[in-house]
């Protein structure tokens, strides 16, 4: 009798290690321009990082370091001119819109709207992406939509008109309509923009609290040196389109990387809990 | 929170059509010709039963041939009007927008001018000429669309101001070419230019004509109302609806080409009536609300109702001559429109 042959196992370690990684971006770069025979206006090389589930990455950069484009890379609303963006395995650019809506949520800098809507008709289109063609809002839909308003302490503005509120409540109505969607990946691009320092840290408090109940992967697009600081588990550092760092705060922020980056002289301190924290000098 | 149910849905289209059915009977007895209530009702449970031959009297013959037919038309055109201008705005994402303003009727217009032309200098079977002016009238719908969009994008992204004057200048040169073909060109079956540039429903197109706008308005509205949960996310947004999930390009050319279908059919039996389709939604936003599965059957509900209105008003108050029903929709629709844009810059 001889045994039947058996492929080695791969160990545990290297099960979960592969199975942790939720988002993989693999040397993806971009590039803009008018038409194929001119020079780019602008060019995104190629670069790489992965996220775990619970994990809050930021993408840091000065304007036009190429954030955005990162981010629509990451989203699926650009195809890479090269390389890969993973969610779970699969090309988030080839996804089908629908699919892709229920894996991906992208909450956008603001939200414009051409006829007012309330609070609660805003937050189902988050559940637009799991019904089917001509069907109305299921018992499920509303308690998801409903949950989803109360994990951003949101629940009071369920009848108000979106018009009708404050910039910080709009934006947690917006962040309560991604959940909806109940993502994998949640982006953000910019959500502190128009935000005052209270609502900014209320957000990110939000975020950091979800990403771990609810094992987001979140990613963050930003130019808040500090926020990033105390809430971000990596960081992408851009400038003018090349990826400089990739790392934990304490290990990108570096003064004379971020003076560099930022063109502005500042110091780096370390707070007790090991976040940089940085402090903006005057010029003269 | 009051989700949409298929319950309130019903109710709300109801009342609408109970509303529709009063102005339809109302619109039936006014006239030249007084008829009496008993009289009208004997006449249409007549008609119904296929029992037209017993319909004796001059006036049963007056209400039943002359007056319903042109009702159930202003019925179709005033549906299909309205449901084009709410398409049209969600396309656009453009509350002004309206066939009439932006052009496409005029440019449906120029096109059906120009298949009846065609259609004289072909000769085609009588099977086939039916076909032509609705045909020509979509694609003169179809093509200035297009021209209206590309018009108003600047820097890849629609620039809503751009838009309405890149609309209102596409319409007024439309105008001037229809005015042309009508003075250099005007044949057998031609009608004249107030009827392209103005609207009417005076002259009742062919039964096959009127078949044909009647299914159209049918498939097409019923297309569009596939769409119409895309078609709320897609007023925030084209980048923000794909990501809620919406097919963007999908839900773009089904609405384009059915609410071209819907206008290119409308103008081709009753000329370019305006601002239904501006009114129309706007009244039915501000009564049931801004979602879509909700606003379609509604606006499609409340422009017939609307147009039958106007249609009568057109027909009575200069009795026995008529006013164009162009001119009574333009008369309470341009102020409106005024109003709406003062509104918006404010």
């Amino acid at each position: 009798m001889s045994t039947p042959l058996r492929t080695p196992m791969p160990s545990v370690d290297q099960l979960r290690s592969k199975s942790e990684v939720r988002l993989n971006v693999e040397q993806a770069s971009y590039v803009y321009a008018p038409n194929p025979s001119q020079a780019p206006l602008f060019t995104l090389e190629a670069l790489s990082f992965q996220a775990k589930p619970g994990e809050i990455v930021a993408i840091l950069g000065p304007n036009a370091s190429g954030k955005s484009t990162l981010l629509s890379l990451i989203s699926g609303a650009l195809e890479p001119l090269s390389g890969r963006v993973f969610l779970n395995g699969d090309a988030t650019h080839s996804l089908p819109p629908k699919i892709r809506a229920q894996r991906i949520a992208l909450v956008q800098q603001e939200s414009r709207l051409l006829f007012p809507s309330r609070a609660w008709e805003f937050v189902l289109q988050g559940r637009h992406a799991y019904r089917r063609r001509l069907h109305f809002e299921s018992d499920a839909d509303i308690a998801i939509a409903k949950n989803a308003l109360a994990q951003v302490g949101a629940s009071h503005l369920a009848d108000r008109w979106m018009d009708k509120i404050s910039g910080g409540e709009k934006q947690r109505v917006i962040l309560a309509r991604a959940l909806a969607q109940q993502p994998l990946l949640l982006l953000l691009d910019e959500p502190t923009l128009h935000l005052d320092i209270g609502a900014q840290v209320d957000l990110l408090d939000s975020l950091r609290h979800l990403a771990a109940v609810n094992r987001y992967t979140v990613v963050v697009v930003t130019h808040e040196l500090n926020l990033v600081g105390q809430y971000a588990d990596q960081v992408v550092l851009l400038q003018k389109g090349k990826c400089l760092r990739v790392g934990s705060p304490a290990s990108v922020y570096q003064r004379e990387l971020l003076e560099q980056v930022f063109q502005a002289p500042l110091t780096v301190e370390m707070t007790s809990a090991g976040r940089p924290r940085v402090t903006l000098l005057p010029k003269t | 929170m009051r989700p949409l149910t298929l319950g309130r849905l019903l109710l709300r289209c109801g009342i609408l059509a109970v509303i529709l059915f009063l102005v339809v009977v109302i619109a039936l007895k006014l006239g030249a010709v007084q008829v009496s209530l008993y009289g009208l009702g004997r006449d249409l449970v007549r008609v119904l039963l296929g029992q037209s031959s017993a319909i004796s009297t001059d006036y049963g013959m007056i209400v039943v041939d002359i007056r319903l037919p042109r009702i159930l038309l202003a019925i179709v055109v005033g549906a299909s009007l309205s449901v084009a201008g709410a398409s049209f705005q969600a396309l656009l994402r453009n509350p002004l927008a309206d066939p009439y303003v932006l052009g496409i009727s005029s440019g449906a217009a120029v096109g059906a001018i120009l298949a009846l032309m065609l259609e004289n200098q072909l000769s085609l079977s009588p099977e086939f000429a039916g076909l032509s002016t609705p045909l020509g009238a979509f694609l003169g719908a179809a093509i200035t669309i297009g021209a209206v969009y590309l018009l108003g994008r600047r820097e890849g992204q629609i620039d809503s101001t751009t838009l309405l004057l890149g609309g209102v200048i596409t319409a007024s040169f439309l105008s001037a070419i229809i005015t042309f073909l009508m003075s250099t060109l005007a044949g057998g079956n031609l009608r004249g230019a107030p009827f392209w540039l103005m609207g009417s429903l005076s002259t009742l197109p062919p039964r096959t004509l009127l078949y044909i706008v009647g299914i159209g308005f049918l498939v097409a509205a019923g297309a569009i109302y596939t769409t119409a949960s895309d078609l709320n996310l897609l007023l925030a947004g084209e980048r923000e609806a794909m990501h809620l999930g919406v097919d963007v390009p999908r839900v773009r050319i089904v609405v384009y080409l059915a609410a071209s279908i819907l206008t290119g059919l409308a103008v081709s039996v009753s000329g370019s009536i305006g601002y239904v389709g501006l009114l129309v939604p706007h009244a039915m936003r501000l009564l049931f609300g801004s979602d879509h599965r909700v606003l379609l059957p509604t606006s499609a509900l409340g422009g017939a109702i609307v147009l039958v209105i106007a249609d009568t008003l057109a027909r009575t108050v200069v009795a026995p001559s008529e006013i164009s029903v162009g001119a009574v929709t333009a008369l309470v629709g341009a102020p409106f429109f005024i109003y709406l844009l003062r509104r918006r810059l404010s």
